[in-house]
This record gives structure tokens, C-alpha cells and sequence, in this order.
């Protein structure tokens, strides 16, 4: 029996951008207890809803997270959408769908090169940011933005996507796709990679249901659990399974976030050849609603819930948002237990923890 | 210490910005924008940073990480901030928890607007903060031989 010892581990470190602190006690090597503390990234976002009318809104609940941004704002619409009791233009349900899944794509990437930059190897890091900046460039022609894109409105979008650069996309993620094959072998098949992911940083199927982890965590757990299927948006018209796996190892996310990636690289690919030819993309919504709606949609990182109470005031009563890395903090504290030193800083990066979105 | 703009390093700190920014310095240091080829180095450890920049505004519980993190660099030192929560607070300066950019808890020198602040403008920042740095220790250089004068 060594001797116990507590570890600080960050706020500021080198692994996340993000400022992250857990304390690490530890006996020996390996870790007995995982507390985290939050707080050093907390805005009071939600606070701004009596000071900001329901339509400025979309563009204050955009900014909860720089990577998810398009799937914050599109929730919140879909919230307001259901209390107006409006149905957006099919076209726009399309439109979001794709950018919904380009964002995806770039938020997948982007996790994938921190991964690779965990393990140790820089130069596949480099690869993956730089695919993610092609898909970045298909965002940029398209709305503008690189990272936060403001095209969300209530009842609809604020741009269209002309039917070159609708062609554009569709042949662009192809070469995407021919570029990620390379480095899915690297991730796959190396046997450096195996030995740094495989059976490390276990959740069981049980564990990861009674934690209520979310998103690709709980998928690489083996719980089917797809936000998507449920059907919002163009997602109803499109024909995909969610990604499972059993291990629930971090190969096991690893293994469940670059199939995601082709994944939304075929949706694309469906919706661009179902988005009909109509003119509408948004409907005017007018005056201050009455009543309250609660939206459930599938983030890059999981599930996230969206509440919104209004009474018919210029600003809403309430808005709520449970984030997937809330849900999935718990199932880290989990993984942490007996863990490796080493493999703390590998574990922190496997369920894509996004503070900014947890602590608002 | 006449080339000392050839190899400053960078320390990246993420205030409580909404992650926009710090994906973008991110990619700044990634091959297709490669803010390495100025000669700066991302690091994680604050004893060895020149040039802090800091993205997002500052809160009530960070405010004692970003003043220690900016007191445990050596001096000469430069800072930037990242994104128009960092310059003013932006889009949260009117929540409870947000005090307001990064220059109420420490001096800022080089401020990057934008939301998020595009990768072409964290360069601009950067190029400016290296050009900043080698001023600031041609005059430390100077200060310290001075004092050596004195003493001997």
C-alpha cells in the first residue's frame, strides 16, 4: 500500500485548449479518485435571456461552444420553431442538415488530430487538421464563417446554397473521403496506436446506461443511442444506422468517431441528391409566444436537451441547456478509477470533453 | 540577444472563451496557416513562455489563473488577446460572471478583434507581438547592463 498523494491537473495544461481541472488522488501510479471542479469557464450564458430578445438570442446560444456552434443555434431554433408552432421550408430542413454534418465532420476531425496529438504522434495531428480545414473551406464558401457561421434563424436559414456550390460539396467530400482512408489505417491498424487504446479506460454497457453517458460514448459502450433517429430536420428522409461498438475501450471511441465521419460524409451525400428546388428557406415568425417546449438533439459529442419556457413577454422566461460532456463527466470520473498516471491525460481527451458548452 | 524575435514561445490560455478561438490559434499552428514559420513555439509551461495569448473573457475563477499564469512568466513578456471576449467581454460582457477582456486582471498589449478572430488576423497579432518582443528586450538587455555598471 503506497502512499497517497493528490494531483492537480490543470486548469491550464497542454492536452485540451480548454481549461479542465481534476484532482488526481493517487497511490503510487495509479489513480484511486478522480474529483473534477468547474467554474473556470462559467459565463452565466443562460442569464442573457432578459437581455437579449428571443431572435438576438440565436446568436448568443450560437457562441455556448465554438466547435458545436451550428447544433447549439439550430437547437434553440428548433426550440422557438415548436413553441411558434411553425414548420421551417423543407429546403432549409436540408440546408441545416448538411451544415449540420459538415460541422460534424469538422468537429469529429478536430478530435481526432487532439487523440493523435495525446498518443504521440504529431505528424497524423497535422493530417487531421489538415482534412478539417478542407471541410472548413466548404463552410466558409457557404455561409461566410469558419467556425461560428450565424445562418440559423427562427423558422428557417438566412442563406442558401447555390446549386454550383451544392456540387462543389458533393465532389469535395469525396477527396475528403479518399484522404481519410489514409489515415483511418494509422488509427485502425497500427500497432502502436492498438497498444496505446485497446483495453484502456473501460466502460461497460451497464456502466455507461447508469452514468447516462451520451453520444459516442455511450455507442462505443454498445448502447444504440442516436439523437438523429428521432428524426428532426431532413434526418426523417435519410437512411443511416448508428455507429456501435462493443469494447468500450478508447479504441472503442476512437474506432465509433472516425466512422461517424464517413458516416456524415454519406449523409451529406443523400441529402444533397434529396434537397428539393424550392426558393423558400425561412418563414417570418412574428409577435412573443406562449408556452414551453423541450428539443432533444444529436450533438458531434452526444445528446443534447434544449428547453425554452416563454408567456408571451419580448424575452423568454427560461432557457436550459444540458450539454453531452455534463453527461459524460461522470462516466470520466468512472474511467478514471485505477487508471494509469500516464493515461489520464488519453482518457480526458477519449469522451471529447467541451467545458465551454458543460459550464455555459 | 540581437535575434531573439527568431524564437519566442507561445502560452495559450483559454480565459472563458466559447472555444471558437482557441480552435483557431490551434490552427494557426497547424501546417496550412503554420505561425511557426515566425520562429514562435506553442508551450504548455508558463516558466518558459515570451508571448501569452489569452482568448476569452475573464470570470470570477480564472481571473487568479490568468494573473498567476501572466506572474510566473519571465520577463520580457508580451500579450495578446485573442477574440473580442478577450479585448472587451463581446457577446457574455453582460453576464453576472464575466468581470470583462482580459485587461482588467493583466496588462494587454496587442488586441485581435473578430468572432471568432480569423486565423490571417491571430498571425497579424502574432507577427506584431514577436516585433514587440525583441523592442521589449533590447530595453531589458540594456537596463541589466546598466545595473551591472552600477554594481561594479
Amino acid at each position: 500500500m503506497g502512499k497517497r498523494s493528490i494531483i492537480p491537473y490543470g486548469p491550464q495544461h497542454p492536452v485540451l485548449p480548454e481549461p479542465i481541472h481534476i484532482d488526481l488522488v493517487i497511490e503510487d501510479e495509479r489513480v484511486i479518485e478522480a474529483i473534477p471542479s468547474v467554474g473556470f469557464i462559467h459565463r452565466g450564458l443562460e442569464s442573457l435571456v432578459d437581455r437579449r430578445d428571443i431572435h438576438q438570442l440565436t446568436y448568443v446560444i450560437e457562441r455556448t461552444c465554438g466547435i458545436c456552434s451550428f447544433g447549439h443555434g439550430m437547437g434553440y431554433c428548433e426550440t422557438m420553431e415548436d413553441i411558434f408552432g411553425v414548420e421551417v421550408p423543407k429546403r432549409a430542413k436540408f440546408l441545416r442538415t448538411i451544415w449540420f454534418e459538415l460541422s460534424r465532420m469538422h468537429s469529429h476531425l478536430l478530435w481526432l488530430g487532439l487523440l493523435a496529438d495525446a498518443f504521440g504522434y504529431e505528424n497524423l495531428f497535422y493530417q487531421c487538421w489538415r482534412i478539417r480545414e478542407k471541410v472548413l473551406d466548404l463552410i466558409e464558401m457557404t455561409t461566410g464563417g469558419r467556425v461560428i457561421f450565424s445562418v440559423n434563424k427562427i423558422g428557417g436559414v438566412l442563406k442558401d446554397i447555390s446549386p454550383e456550390h451544392l456540387r462543389l460539396i458533393d465532389s469535395s467530400i469525396d477527396d475528403i473521403k479518399a484522404e481519410l482512408e489514409v489515415i483511418k489505417k494509422t488509427f485502425i491498424e497500427d500497432s502502436t496506436v492498438q497498444s496505446r487504446l485497446r483495453g484502456i479506460g473501460i466502460i461497460t454497457k451497464e456502466q455507461a446506461h447508469a452514468l447516462g453517458c451520451a453520444g459516442p460514448v455511450a455507442r462505443a459502450s454498445g448502447i444504440r443511442c442516436d439523437m438523429r433517429k428521432r428524426g428532426y430536420e431532413a434526418y426523417q428522409f435519410l437512411d443511416f444506422e448508428p455507429i456501435i461498438s462493443d469494447a468500450g475501450d478508447c479504441f472503442a471511441r476512437c474506432y465509433c468517431r472516425l466512422m461517424e465521419v464517413f458516416q456524415s460524409i454519406d449523409l451529406i451525400h443523400q441529402a444533397i441528391g434529396m434537397i428539393p428546388d424550392e426558393t423558400d428557406i425561412s418563414i417570418d415568425v412574428k409577435g412573443n409566444p406562449t408556452g414551453e417546449s423541450f428539443i432533444r438533439i444529436e450533438q458531434p459529442r452526444g445528446e443534447a436537451v434544449f428547453y425554452v419556457k416563454a408567456s408571451g413577454k419580448p424575452h423568454i422566461d427560461r432557457f436550459r441547456l444540458r450539454t453531452p460532456t455534463f453527461a459524460n463527466l461522470p462516466g470520466l470520473c468512472e474511467m478514471l478509477k485505477g487508471a494509469e498516471l500516464s493515461d489520464v491525460g488519453l482518457m480526458v481527451v477519449t469522451i471529447d470533453p467541451c467545458i465551454s458548452c458543460t459550464e455555459r | 540577444m540581437a535575434k531573439i524575435k527568431k524564437s519566442p514561445w507561445l502560452l495559450h490560455y483559454d480565459g472563458s472563451s466559447c472555444n471558437g478561438c482557441d480552435i483557431e490559434v490551434l490552427a494557426c499552428l497547424t501546417p496550412i496557416y503554420d505561425a511557426e514559420r515566425f520562429g514562435v513555439m506553442n508551450t504548455g509551461d508558463p516558466m518558459q513562455a515570451d508571448i501569452f495569448l489569452i482568448t476569452g473573457g475573464i470570470n470570477t475563477q480564472n481571473a487568479e489563473v490568468v494573473k498567476q499564469l501572466y506572474n510566473q512568466m519571465p520577463r520580457p513578456k508580451v500579450v495578446v488577446a485573442v477574440g473580442v471576449c478577450a479585448c472587451t467581454g463581446g457577446v457574455f460582457k453582460d453576464c453576472y460572471n464575466i468581470l470583462g477582456g482580459a485587461d482588467t486582471v493583466i496588462p494587454v498589449d496587442i488586441y485581435v478583434p473578430g468572432c471568432a478572430a480569423r486565423p490571417q488576423s491571430i498571425i497579424d497579432g502574432i507577427v506584431q507581438a514577436v516585433e514587440l518582443f525583441q523592442k521589449r528586450s533590447d530595453e531589458h538587455d540594456k537596463e541589466m547592463k546598466n545595473k551591472g555598471r552600477e554594481a561594479s
